[in-house]
C-alpha cells in the first residue's frame, strides 16, 4: 500500500474513532446543549455518509449551513445559462453538479433536452484548452464556487489574458465564506454556539479571516473532511466548551496553515474584487459575491451576451432558504420527501450532491 | 471484401453474403458448408432449460479490460449462471452502423469469439443488419442464450432469509471506472481495468460446495448496491454489509473519491453477490477463493427483519446509514 494510502488509512481507524466518541461523550456531560453549525456542503455529505449524528449525544446537535456553493447560485444565473446554451455558437461549460439544478424556470439538463449546448467540465482549465482548439465556439464557463474554487478560476483568466483567448467567458457566481459567517452570526434567528469550519475554503483563507467568530464568542474547528478529521473538529469544539475556552482551533494543519495559500490570494486579488451579493434563498449579503477588475472585463459574460440576470423567487414552498440559513432541518420542510425528492428536485438543496436536503433524504431518513 | 468499412448496401443482396462469408461466419465459426437454414436446430439435454438475453450499448466499444464483443458473451453467461444455469447455446444479433471501420468489427468478432470459447458455449445462430451512419453509435450487439439448470438448484432473487450471509465474490466498482477513464471523464489515467469476465465455472465451484445457496446476482448496473436493494426487496429482508468488509482496490477506491461516487454503486461486469444460509459462509468463501476469479471473495454482511431500508452500511466510525440505488443517469451506456 502506498505511503499516501496507508497515512490516510488512520484517519478511518476505527479504533481511534471509538476513543474519540467516547471522549466527545464524557466531555458532552460537562457542557449545556450546543448546537455545531457545519457550514460546508461536503461536511454535511460526509456526516451523512458516516452515519454519524446518531453516534452523538443527544446535547449535541449539528446544524447544516450555506456551504453548498450550487445551492446558494441563484436560480437566475441557471436560467440564464440555460437560454444562453441555445444560442448559436455558445457552448455553456459547467462542473457536472450543476446540471440538473432547477433554476427559477428551468435547468442545465432541460436546455440540453431542447439541443442546448452545455458540456460537463471537472475544471475551468479544460475551458482555455476547449477554446484554443475551437476558435470558432464561444465558451461561456459558469463559474460557481467558494474560496476553494475561486483560486483556479482566477488562474484560468490570467491564462486567458495571457493568450488573448477571445472566445472564452466568465459567468460570475462565486461566493465568499467569511462574509457569508458575518451575516450568519449577525441573524437574531439563528441559535449557533460554534462552527465546523470548510476544511479546504481555509486552506486557501487561511485562520484570520476567521476572528469575527472569536470576537463573538463562538468557539470553532477548520475540520478536514475524514471520518477522523470530522471527529476531531467535534473533539476540539466540545473540549473548548467543557473548559469555557473561545477561539480557532485549527484541526485540518495538514492543509492549512496560517497565513493560508498566499499565492492563490494573491491570484485571487489580481482578477476580482468583493461586491455585494445574493444568495439563493438567503438574500443580498455585504462583499459576499465577486466581479472583474478592469483588466479582465472582457471576459465577462454578462456584459459580452447583454445578460439580464433577473431577481429570484424560490418555488412556493420550497423551504432551501430556512435549511440553508440554518433554521430548519430538511425534513421540517413541508415538502420533503412529498413533492420533492432527488428524482423529482423543487429547490436546489435537494439535487446538489453537497445539498444539505439531498444529504438528509440520503442519509438521515430512519 | 475489399471495403475498411461497413457501408449501407452491406445490409443486403451480394454484399451482405460477402460480408457474412468473408468476415462474420469465419470468425465466429458459424459453419455454412451445408443447406442454409432459417434457425437452428438441436436436441437439448434433459432437465430445465434457463433462456435470457441482453442488448449491449456499451460507449466506447472497446476499453481496458474488453470490448462490447466479450461484453456481449459475458453478460448473458453471467445471467443464465446466475440461475444455476450452464451455458449451452447462444445467439448473436448485431446491429452495424455504417462507417464502422471493418478492423474494429474483427476485434470484437474475435473477441466475442474467444470469450465464447472460454467458457464453453455453443455460437448456434446469428443475425447481421446495418443501418445509416449515426442510427447506432458503430454497433449494438444483442446475444440470448439457453442453459442448462442444475437439478436440484432452486436460485432466487426471493430466497434470502433472516440469518443469511451476503457474499460479494471480488474486488467491486472496476467496470464503471474503466468505462469512465476510457471516456476521458476522469482527467488523468487511471489504472483501473474492467473486471468483465465469464462467472459461469466461479459459480459451478459454489454450486458444487454449497447447493444450498439461496441466490446468486451479477452485479451490473447499480452495482452490488442495485442488487442487494433487490433481493432485500424480493425476500422481504433489510441487509447490513460493513463498509470496511467490502473489497476495493486501491486505484478503483481513488477514482470513486475523486468522482464523488461509492465503489457499491458501480457497475461491475464479472461480479456477483451471493446469499447463503450463515452456515455455509465460511465454506462458500474458501471454495471461491480457491480460483482465481474468486481470490478477493469475502463475507460483507448479513440478512436482517426488513425495516425502512433494504440496504443499510455499517460505516468505518461504527455509525449506520441507508445505500440506496443509485440514480440512473451517473453512468449512462455502461454495458
Amino acid at each position: 500500500m502506498g505511503k499516501i494510502k496507508m497515512a490516510l488509512k488512520r484517519f478511518s481507524d476505527p479504533k481511534l474513532a471509538e476513543a474519540l466518541l467516547t471522549d466527545i461523550a464524557k466531555k458532552s456531560r460537562q457542557i449545556d446543549p450546543i448546537r455545531i453549525m457545519e457550514v460546508c456542503g461536503t461536511h454535511t455529505m460526509e456526516i451523512g455518509r458516516l452515519g454519524l449524528r446518531p453516534l452523538l449525544p443527544g446535547n449535541i446537535q449539528l446544524i447544516s449551513g450555506p456551504g453548498c456553493p450550487v445551492c446558494v447560485t441563484p436560480g437566475a444565473i441557471i436560467d440564464t445559462a440555460a437560454q444562453l446554451a441555445l444560442q448559436p455558437n455558445v457552448t455553456i461549460l459547467t462542473f457536472g453538479d450543476m446540471i440538473r439544478v432547477p433554476g427559477g424556470q428551468t435547468s442545465l439538463q432541460k436546455s440540453m433536452a431542447g439541443g442546448g449546448r452545455v458540456r460537463i467540465v471537472t475544471s475551468p482549465l479544460q475551458g482555455n484548452a476547449l477554446a484554443e482548439k475551437n476558435p470558432a465556439m464561444r465558451y461561456v464557463f459558469i463559474a460557481v464556487g467558494f474560496e476553494t474554487t475561486i483560486p483556479v478560476v482566477a488562474r484560468s483568466l490570467t491564462i486567458a489574458l495571457e493568450k488573448g483567448q477571445d472566445n472564452l467567458f466568465f459567468i460570475l457566481a462565486h461566493r465568499l465564506v467569511p462574509p457569508v459567517l458575518d451575516a450568519l452570526i449577525a441573524d437574531p434567528e439563528l441559535k449557533v454556539h460554534a462552527f465546523m469550519l470548510p476544511g479546504h475554503v481555509s486552506a486557501v483563507i487561511g485562520e484570520k479571516a476567521y476572528q469575527p467568530l472569536i470576537d463573538a464568542g463562538l468557539p470553532s474547528a477548520i475540520t478536514g473532511f475524514e471520518p477522523l478529521d470530522i471527529l476531531l473538529g467535534i473533539h476540539a469544539i466540545v473540549d473548548m466548551k467543557a473548559r469555557g475556552e473561545t477561539a480557532l482551533k485549527n484541526m485540518y494543519p495538514r492543509a492549512v496553515k496560517p497565513d493560508g495559500n498566499p499565492m492563490a490570494l494573491a491570484l485571487i486579488g489580481a482578477v476580482f474584487e468583493p461586491i455585494d451579493a445574493a444568495l439563493r434563498g438567503i438574500g443580498v449579503i455585504s462583499s459576499a459575491g465577486l466581479k472583474f477588475r478592469n483588466a479582465f472585463s472582457a471576459f465577462d459574460a454578462a456584459t459580452t451576451f447583454g445578460l439580464d440576470i433577473a431577481q429570484d423567487k424560490m418555488p412556493v414552498g420550497c423551504s432551501c432558504g430556512s435549511v440553508l440559513r440554518g433554521l430548519i432541518t430538511p425534513d421540517r420542510c413541508p415538502l420533503f420527501d412529498k413533492q420533492c425528492s432527488p428524482e423529482t428536485p423543487v429547490g436546489p438543496c435537494m439535487v446538489s450532491s453537497e445539498g444539505s436536503c439531498a444529504a438528509y433524504y440520503r442519509f438521515e431518513r430512519r | 471484401m475489399s471495403n475498411s468499412a461497413i457501408s449501407i448496401s452491406h445490409g443486403s443482396g451480394k454484399e451482405l453474403l460477402a460480408l457474412l462469408n468473408e468476415i462474420i461466419h469465419p470468425i465466429l465459426t458459424l459453419s455454412h458448408s451445408g443447406p442454409h437454414e432459417d434457425a437452428a436446430v438441436f436436441l437439448p439435454p434433459p432437465g430445465r432449460l434457463g433462456f435470457t438475453t441482453d442488448a449491449f450499448v456499451v460507449n466506447p466499444l472497446e476499453f481496458p479490460g474488453g470490448d462490447i464483443g466479450k461484453l456481449a458473451v459475458c453478460g448473458t453467461v453471467n445471467d443464465l449462471a446466475c440461475m444455476g444455469a450452464m451455458p449451452l447455446q447462444l445467439a448473436v444479433a448485431l446491429v452495424l452502423e455504417e462507417g464502422l471501420k471493418v478492423d474494429v468489427l474483427k476485434r470484437i468478432l474475435t473477441s466475442l469469439r474467444n470469450a465464447a470459447d472460454a467458457c464453453g458455449i455453443t455460437i448456434g445462430c446469428g443475425d447481421t443488419k446495418v443501418v445509416e451512419r449515426g442510427r447506432a453509435d458503430g454497433i449494438y450487439i444483442t446475444t440470448s442464450g439457453i442453459g442448462t439448470v442444475r437439478d436440484g438448484i432452486n436460485l432466487s432473487s426471493g430466497n434470502a432469509a433472516v440469518g443469511d450471509s451476503v457474499i460479494v465474490s471480488g474486488d467491486i466498482g472496476r467496470h464503471g471506472v474503466a468505462i469512465m477513464a476510457s471516456r476521458g471523464n476522469l482527467g488523468f489515467t487511471s489504472q483501473v481495468v474492467s473486471d468483465c469476465a465469464a462467472l459461469n465455472n466461479l459459480i459451478d465451484a459454489l454450486l458444487d460446495a454449497v447447493p444450498e445457496t439461496k441466490t446468486i446476482r451479477d452485479a451490473t448496473r447499480g452495482g452490488v448496491a442495485a442488487v442487494l436493494n433487490e433481493i432485500g426487496l424480493d425476500s422481504g429482508v433489510t441487509f447490513k454489509v460493513r463498509n470496511c468488509d467490502i473489497p476495493v482496490a486501491d486505484a478503483t477506491q481513488g477514482a470513486c473519491d475523486y468522482l464523488g461516487m461509492e465503489p457499491i454503486q458501480v457497475a461491475n461486469e464479472g461480479r456477483f453477490v451471493a446469499v447463503v444460509p450463515e452456515s455455509k459462509a465460511a465454506l462458500a468463501v474458501k471454495t471461491l477463493n480457491n480460483l482465481e476469479l474468486g481470490k478477493e471473495a469475502r463475507i460483507i454482511g448479513t440478512a436482517h427483519q426488513a425495516g425502512r431500508f433494504p440496504l443499510l452500511m455499517e460505516t468505518d466510525i461504527g455509525g449506520t446509514r441507508p445505500v440506496e440505488v443509485p440514480p440512473g443517469q451517473l453512468l449512462p451506456r455502461i454495458c
